[in-house]
């Protein structure tokens, strides 16, 4: 099926070429961190994760997110999902692919990785992430291509492949919950050790996920001549509506949490990131503007995919509320969470982490060859569906 | 007649491997793994006297250190030097083992708003300590940090795949990790301890080489008759560490945490 990959307008190559040169910059990038080392990011002993992990964390979410499609359909037997439960799917290994690239490119000694398997250490969440992430991933390729392949000679997919389908829906919700536990078991680090940490994940993965997907399937309703349907479009909305909420509701609760009970290691991260953390008579306050970007872009997003004017008459307004929530999200999870977790350093001084420029090449690197990868299973999928049409 | 020849070379070749080789392998394999068990069986009794006999602890003086400033820079050098830790111009790619703070640093989970004179204004020495449930053991994917039975928390940096997730687990700030190639910013190298490569965690390791040689930590023997810091045996009731802990009154780092640090410090 990968033929259909090779086929395309001069937009799509336009695209691919574009994406193809943000690779090269990444590419050149990494190795110059590979061989002077991760002192080319702005993390320090202080802040010893950054945009890379947060990342990671990000599109772990996005990943889990396909879910929404694949569950509806599957367990549900909600029809109008058919034809896009594969662009979940497709999604999903993208994003996981991202995924495995930004923890390699965030590891000190990248060619020891493998001491992971050689080396297995069950007691670490890192372990079991490295686990479910891989099993997620194999699943996605698997009941996507073997679907896809069925779908195409026309023929109902092999009776096995359904076990391996309902496999994946917990493996979804287990990508995401370990990922969660990767930051929630660790004492000392007061804004990660909360319970609520990996039901908030899931909310915003089910919110993001879905956002990105109504999005392409806007575009690809533009581009490629494919329409999801307005049914499908309309029910992943309501998801990403609740979804959305439900993580902005469980952040509320962290709010509470801190501040009413007043004690000043459940506030520190929060007040850091949304006021400003004085310390010494100094104010830090570099993620500020960020979280309140967080803030605007949901409330611009939920307004805009709620109200049904902006909702179901207008795929331009639907995008933008989509895409508000999806870089709410971002800016949420895939910035402040885990900057903020360090905040402040368990002697109590504050360090704060500012990316380098190569750093953000690398990390642009990253999220180019995800799309482009996401891009080419796109074309195959749709290639598949305009054959059958035709 | 080629084809058969060949396929008598084939299974007089296979046989003759099996009867030479497959014997020698075999018999390797046999003794070698009685070896193992042989090798195994003593160790593990060792290491279960060790954990049973061993802890080592550490206790830390502050009004010492308050009285001779000199003391904690003596400390902080003499481990640096020893074990090879890099000076970078730079603050951002800093790596250290044992440094002097404030109190309200060391322990920020006691704050006092009408602190001593003598604390706010002096410095105390930080650094690993070494717990008994130590929580970047439990998180490190490889096993490249580990607890001896004795009670050290080491690293292997052979092993490290520099993931830092240890150092997001460390609630002592403890660990740094290299993250340029740290040997050009050593000043003196010491021969007797590797150096580090870049991309791994390091931390202070309690002088686990000097201590298994029969010797104090660096920063024990740096400090010298003071008694600033008194290692020793925490299993031991007779040793001089545990005859301190009775006589005086001791505080550790952020105790709640249930990590049960090794190190302890008299006010």
């Amino acid at each position: 099926m990968f033929e259909k990959a090779l086929k395309g307008n001069k937009y799509y190559w336009m695209w691919l070429a574009f994406l193809g040169f943000f690779i090269a910059v990444g590419v050149v990038s990494y190795l110059r961190q590979y061989y002077v080392g991760l002192t080319l990011t702005g993390m320090t002993r202080d802040v010893s994760w950054g945009l890379y992990i947060a990342q990671f964390t990000f599109l772990v979410g996005v990943a889990a997110g396909g879910v929404m499609l694949v569950l509806p359909y599957y367990i549900h037997n909600f029809k109008a999902f058919g034809r896009i439960t594969i662009l979940g799917e497709f999604l999903a290994i993208a994003s996981l692919l991202m995924c495995m690239m930004f923890i390699m490119v965030d590891l000190g000694q990248p060619l020891r990785a493998l001491n992971v398997i050689l080396h297995p250490t069950p007691h670490s969440m890192l372990f079991w992430d490295m686990c479910v992430l891989w099993g997620y991933l194999i699943l996605n390729a698997l009941c996507g291509w073997v679907i896809l392949t069925a779908e195409r000679k026309q023929v109902a997919p092999p009776k096995w492949i359904y076990f391996f389908v309902y496999l994946s829906i917990p493996f979804a919700f287990s990508i995401h919950t370990v990922t969660a536990m990767l930051y929630c078991g660790l004492p000392g680090r007061h804004f990660w050790l909360s319970a609520i940490v990996a039901p908030r994940f899931l909310a915003s993965a089910f919110a993001a996920g879905p956002a990105l997907i109504v999005v392409m399937a806007l575009i690809l309703k533009r581009v490629a001549n494919f329409d999801a349907g307005k049914e499908a479009i309309d029910k992943m909305v309501t998801i990403i509506t609740y979804a959305a909420i439900t993580n902005v509701f469980f952040l509320s609760l962290e709010f509470f949490v801190g501040y009413y009970s007043d004690i000043p290691g459940h506030q520190h991260s929060l007040q850091y990131l949304f006021f400003g953390l004085e310390h010494h008579g100094h104010v830090y306050n570099n993620l500020v503007p960020f979280m309140w970007g967080f803030v605007i872009l949901f409330l611009v997003g939920i307004s805009l995919i709620t109200h049904p004017y902006t909702r179901r008459k207008s795929d331009l307004w639907l995008g933008i509320g989509c895409a508000s929530i999806f870089t709410a999200f971002w800016l949420d999870k895939g910035i402040g969470f885990v900057l903020a977790g360090f905040l402040p350093t368990p002697i109590h001084e504050i360090v704060e982490y500012y990316p380098n420029i190569n750093e953000i090449f690398v990390t642009l690197g990253v999220w180019a060859t995800g799309f482009f990868i996401l891009t080419v299973l796109y074309k195959i999928a749709l290639g598949v569906e305009h054959e059958i049409e035709a | 007649m080629d084809t058969n020849r060949r396929n008598f070379l084939k299974v007089a070749g296979i046989s003759t491997l099996a009867g030479l080789g497959g014997t020698t392998i075999v018999n390797r394999l046999i003794a070698g793994v009685d070896e193992a068990h042989a090798a195994a069986a003593a160790g593990a009794e060792m290491e279960q006297k060790a954990a049973e006999t061993i802890r080592y602890g550490l206790v830390i003086d502050i009004k010492k250190f308050q009285q001779d400033p000199s003391l904690g820079e003596k400390a902080v050098n003499a481990c640096h030097q020893i074990h090879n830790v890099p000076k970078f111009p730079e603050k951002r790619d800093e790596i250290k083992w044992i440094w002097m703070t404030h109190f309200e640093n060391a322990f920020a989970e006691s704050p006092n708003l009408y602190q001593d004179e003598a604390n706010q204004t002096h410095l105390l020495p930080i650094l690993c300590n070494h717990c008994d449930n130590p929580p970047c053991v439990r998180v490190c994917p490889t096993k490249a940090t580990y607890r001896y039975e004795d009670g050290i928390v080491g690293m292997d940096y052979h092993r490290c795949i520099g993931c830092r997730f240890c150092m997001a687990a460390c609630p002592y700030g403890s660990r740094s990790f290299n993250w340029r190639d740290p040997r050009p910013f050593i000043e003196n190298i010491n021969r007797d301890y590797p150096a580090r490569t870049r991309g791994v965690v390091e931390k202070c390791n309690f002088c686990v080489e000097r201590v298994q040689a029969g010797l104090q930590p660096a920063c024990v023997e740096a400090v010298g008759d003071s008694k600033a810091l008194v290692f020793g045996n925490l299993k031991d009731p007779n040793s001089e560490i545990r005859q301190i802990l009775k006589e005086k009154q001791t505080i550790q780092r952020n105790p709640s945490l249930g990590t049960i640090p090794s190190v302890f410090y008299i006010v």
